[in-house]
């Protein structure tokens, strides 16, 4: 019934509008107004062209300089987010300019030289002094952006510094595996075709480097520590992207990609300065990978460098938790992979063993 | 203007002489029509209908972004289980809602419903030919496109859903039906519509491209051509040489799919079963739909800014400031467009130092695009400007074009781009820049040239209204979108609901939603002004805009072959308006400088007197 009336209520309503529209139209024929050249509501057309001009610039100032519920930019975590935000910064300066300056030009000329009875346009059809200038100064500006771009883009790109902390991320529909490389700090060979419920990353044991190798359930990154990640994924394509550390990097089957950074706050000081005592660093999938997509988070804890080695030191290895993965280690290696494991090799390993594989 | 007048007469003489002799049947005149009119009403016609269902799709998508918690069981009975059980909307059918939205806008409705239109309909009439070169290739190139998009039409209703990878299709998620539904069927009506698309711009194209260049009328060299005809002509071009390189990559795509080849794929893992392809590479695909993918957007906004051009010109009653700077900016842009494809790429884990050679050829061609914006603003500068609505919708072309080709400059610097890629930012950007303003430029030229393609004029107040619900409109969805993207919210998101970081907006994306639903609404004040008008409108003079291009030289309903008597001869440039000394504000192209004496330059005076004309007639000045 409701939508019945609904219906009845839409048509009534274009009903109305279209006799609306038949009377204009006859009075319009009746005025004469349908055989003249210029529009009848021409100076109306100009006016709210400018009208429109004010409101938007209005709305525009009003809107970026605070007028928002919710603050636009996301506070900054990483030192070359500092700089990525300083070239943004300084384009966003240089188009505002020219937004407002060729805004301004446009609806303005369009009012100013609106049709006028007895008026001739002025035949103008060029001036090469005039193309030659707008042609220079945009390619001078253009110039500098790309300069500093491009310098701000190799400081990013270029190899991470000696010394950094690797971590592997690998994504896969829909969340995040990490992986760091344990305590001789290498991370070990994997292989696709290793990947199994339990070895989600596929990592192979015939490396010696995995064996102590470990996967947390948080992403922990040392502040003040250069980081690079090595990303991977195992399904489709997805991207690692964290907004505060201004960091994006796609994760691609079949094709590592790798980012450093360095973040410059922990998620302590973050919380304190968001003021939002359950601040989380989120890792967030950035390219289209399926139904689960929008959900397809991970959460990271940017601790201090010390509390980062303690917690590092402290994670059991892969291996150790997964401890019948042992059988896919080569025979001569399986003394080694049970130290390097910490999986120690004597007789109470039997029921430590059973306890694991029981739990799986 | 007198010659006109003759023309008139000489067209009813003609007319009834046709009639007797050559009646064509319905069907050839209407369906399987050679006429490049008949063909380009039909561009336009298809191109419409799918610009309704593309808008449709995004009004869902946007009932989902703005309003989270709305019941949308009332959209059952349209979209039956797509609906789930808790009268919300499927995550996965909203990728393929984004996804068949991007396609059906950026393919059917701005490249073939704007370039088929206006080309098929323009060039013949604006170069003086009879018709296209090969009236039965530009036949094929409407049924293809026909054909391609009853195919894609019918994925919409598959069980399994349209394609939903988005409509750039990556590989492996388009590939491999594992890891969307969409990706199975759907997927591959969508590459097979594809392939019949491209057929059909590879056909359209040729024919554009053969017929400017062989059948311009004597006289109408190509310093002479207007500048619509210029940027449908390098469109067709760009066309010709990019699509089938989107053809390559979708061939190599069904073969990875149908086929078990491993050009896209390599070392997967997926639903528990790790794949046998290795030694693919997902990046190539990117790689090679890019190459189409960057000049794609340039064969959207060419022809809207060579539409733009012709109609500034006109309205402002003034020359196009710097006619040969426009041709050269669109030569610059069509030739910088084929070789910046990789900016689409910085972040997919490219050598970083391609990331720096394609910055640098990126914002290069920032550089043709402002002088383009600066030459339009100054074509208004002291001119007498009639605000029809076809010039309303072009000074809103412009508008968008300045307001989303500066966002460019921030995408198109690969440092900042880490942050903004595929933002909102990105989604604000090419809809002013690319949709919106490509969209602003068919409508400018349906209000413009719609006296000649039905012989009626549309009504002018409906057009102001449709003007400027659809200008405030667009700015009020697609501005906001900006401060959302720098806020780094991801596109092609189902819900924000999910992120901690993301959690902000949601007023400003509820206002988006009502923004977008009265812009979609407005829509449908100028449906009923084009059905109307095409059978009630008030009967067109012939030359309404008062312009100068030799399409308003034909009768009011133009017959097949264009002109009744011979083709008029073409003597000066397209943009003789307000020349000081004439007669009146305008002097169309085929009227000779000898008949001008009082309006020539010094250079004009000399050409005159090698024109082998007759004498100005009796009446010119009547």
């Amino acid at each position: 019934m409701l939508n019945l009336i609904i219906i009845l209520a839409v048509i009534l309503v274009l009903a109305i509008l279209i006799a609306v529209f038949r009377v204009t139209t006859l009075v319009g024929i009746v005025k004469g107004d349908s055989g003249k050249y210029v529009p009848s509501s021409n100076k109306v057309q100009a006016a709210l062209l400018v009208l429109f001009l004010i409101a938007g610039l209005v709305g525009f100032f009003y809107y970026s300089l605070g007028g928002l519920d919710d603050d636009f930019t996301q506070p900054i975590a990483s030192k070359h987010g500092v700089d990525t935000d300083n070239l943004f910064w300084i384009t966003m300066a240089i188009t505002c300019f020219v937004f407002v300056v060729t805004q301004i030009f446009l609806f303005g000329f369009a009012y100013k030289y609106q049709y006028k009875e007895g008026n001739q346009a002025t035949f103008y059809s060029h001036n090469n002094t005039l193309e030659v200038i707008w042609t220079a100064i945009p390619a001078v500006v253009l110039a500098v952006l790309i300069i500093s771009g491009w310098r701000t883009w190799s400081d990013i790109t270029g190899p991470a510094p000696e010394g950094a902390e690797v971590i592997e991320v690998m994504g896969y529909q829909y969340s995040w595996a990490i992986r760091y490389g344990g305590a001789d700090k290498q991370l070990g060979d994997y292989d696709y075709r290793k990947i199994d419920v339990v070895n989600q990353v596929g990592i192979d044991f015939s490396d010696k480097a995995s064996f102590d190798d470990f996967i947390p359930t948080k992403l922990y990154i040392p502040k003040g520590r250069p980081v690079l990640l090595q990303i991977r994924a195992r399904d489709v394509i997805h991207s690692v992207y964290q907004p505060h550390f201004r960091l994006q990097m796609n994760a691609v089957p079949g094709m590592p990609t790798r980012f450093w950074f360095e973040a410059t706050k922990t998620t302590a000081e973050m919380r304190s300065e968001t003021g939002n005592p359950d601040f989380e660093y989120e890792l967030v999938c950035n390219k289209i990978c399926g139904k689960g997509h929008f959900a397809m988070k991970y959460l990271i804890e940017v601790v201090e460098a010390d509390e980062y080695d303690k917690w590092y030191a402290s994670q059991d290895a892969w291996l150790k938790q997964n401890s019948d993965y042992l059988s896919q280690v080569p025979q001569e290696l399986q003394e080694m992979a049970r130290i390097a494991s910490g999986i120690e090799n004597n007789t109470e390993l039997q029921t430590v063993d059973n306890a694991v594989v029981s739990n799986n | 203007m007198s010659v006109a007048d003759i023309k008139v007469d000489e067209h009813l003489a003609h007319d009834d002489h046709g009639h007797e002799h050559h009646e064509q049947s319905f069907i050839q005149k209407y369906i399987f029509t050679e006429d490049h009119k008949t063909i380009g009403k039909q561009f336009l016609l298809l191109g419409i209908f799918w610009a309704i269902i593309g808008g449709g799709l995004s009004i869902i998508f946007r009932l989902q972004l703005g309003f989270p918690d709305m019941s949308l069981e009332w959209l059952r009975p349209i979209l039956g289980g797509w609906i789930t059980d808790a009268g919300k909307l499927d995550s996965e059918f909203y990728l393929a809602l984004v996804t068949m939205h991007g396609t059906i806008m950026v393919f059917f409705v701005l490249t073939a419903g704007l370039s088929g239109t206006f080309s098929n309909f323009l060039i013949p009439l604006q170069i003086g030919a009879r018709d296209m070169a090969s009236g039965f290739m530009n036949m094929l190139s409407f049924w293809f496109f026909f054909l391609a998009s009853a195919i894609m039409f019918v994925s919409l209703f598959l069980e399994t859903g349209p394609a939903g990878g988005g409509w750039t299709i990556y590989p492996p998620l388009s590939a491999l039906p594992q890891a969307i539904q969409g990706s199975g069927t759907g997927m591959t009506l969508w590459l097979v519509s594809m392939v019949f698309f491209i057929a059909s711009q590879l056909l359209g194209g040729i024919n554009y491209i053969t017929t400017v260049i062989n059948l311009r009328t004597e006289g109408m060299s190509f310093s002479r051509l207007p500048l619509t005809i210029w940027a449908f002509f390098i469109t067709a071009v760009l066309g010709l040489l990019s699509f089938p390189v989107l053809f390559a990559a979708a061939l190599l795509l069904v073969f990875d799919r149908s086929f078990g080849t491993s050009f896209y794929l390599s070392e997967i893992y997926i639903n528990g079963e790790a794949l046998p392809n290795v030694g693919g590479s997902p990046i190539l695909f990117q790689h090679l739909f890019w190459f189409l993918g960057h000049p794609e957007v340039y064969i959207v906004i060419l022809p809207a800014l060579g539409i733009t051009s012709e109609i500034i010109s006109t309205n402002s009653r003034k020359p196009i400031f710097g006619y040969r700077a426009m041709i050269g900016s669109i030569l610059a842009i069509a030739f910088l467009s084929f070789i910046v494809w990789a900016h689409h790429m910085f972040v997919t884990g490219m050598n970083p130092f391609l990331g720096s050679i394609f910055m640098f050829l990126t914002l290069i061609i920032a550089v043709p695009s402002a002088v383009k914006a600066f030459n339009y603003i100054t074509t208004l500068w002291k001119g007498n400007i009639v605000f029809t609505p076809a010039m309303l919708f072009s000074i809103g072309l412009v508008s968008f074009f300045i307001s989303g080709g500066l966002t460019g400059l921030f995408l198109g610097n690969s440092a900042v781009d880490i942050t903004l890629h595929d933002t909102y930012f990105v989604v604000a950007h090419f809809h002013l820049v690319m949709g919106s303003a490509a969209f602003f430029g068919l409508l400018a030229g349906v209000y413009h040239w719609f006296p000649k393609m039905f012989g009626r004029m549309m009504d002018e107040k409906l057009g102001y209204i449709h003007f400027w619900f659809t200008f405030i409109g667009v700015y009020l969805v697609f501005f906001p979108l900006h401060y959302i993207g720098i806020a780094g919210f991801p596109r092609r998101y189902y819900s924000f609901t999910s992120f901690d970081a993301f959690s902000s907006f949601t007023d400003l994306n509820a206002f988006v939603s009502v923004a977008a639903i009265l812009t979609f609404s407005a829509q449908f004040i100028f449906l009923f002004n084009f059905f109307y008008s095409m059978f009630k409108g008030r009967k067109a003079p012939l030359n309404p805009w008062k312009s100068n291009t030799l399409e308003w030289t034909t009768p009011r309903i133009v017959g097949h072959g264009n002109w009744p008597g011979a083709i008029p001869a073409v003597y000066r440039w397209p943009y003789d308006y307000s020349k000081p000394g004439a007669a009146e504000d305008f002097i169309p192209q085929h009227i000779p400088y000898s008949h001008t004496p009082e309006s020539n330059l010094s250079h004009e005076a000399d050409l005159a007197k090698g024109e082998n004309v007759a004498p100005a007639p009796a009446d010119e000045n009547k």
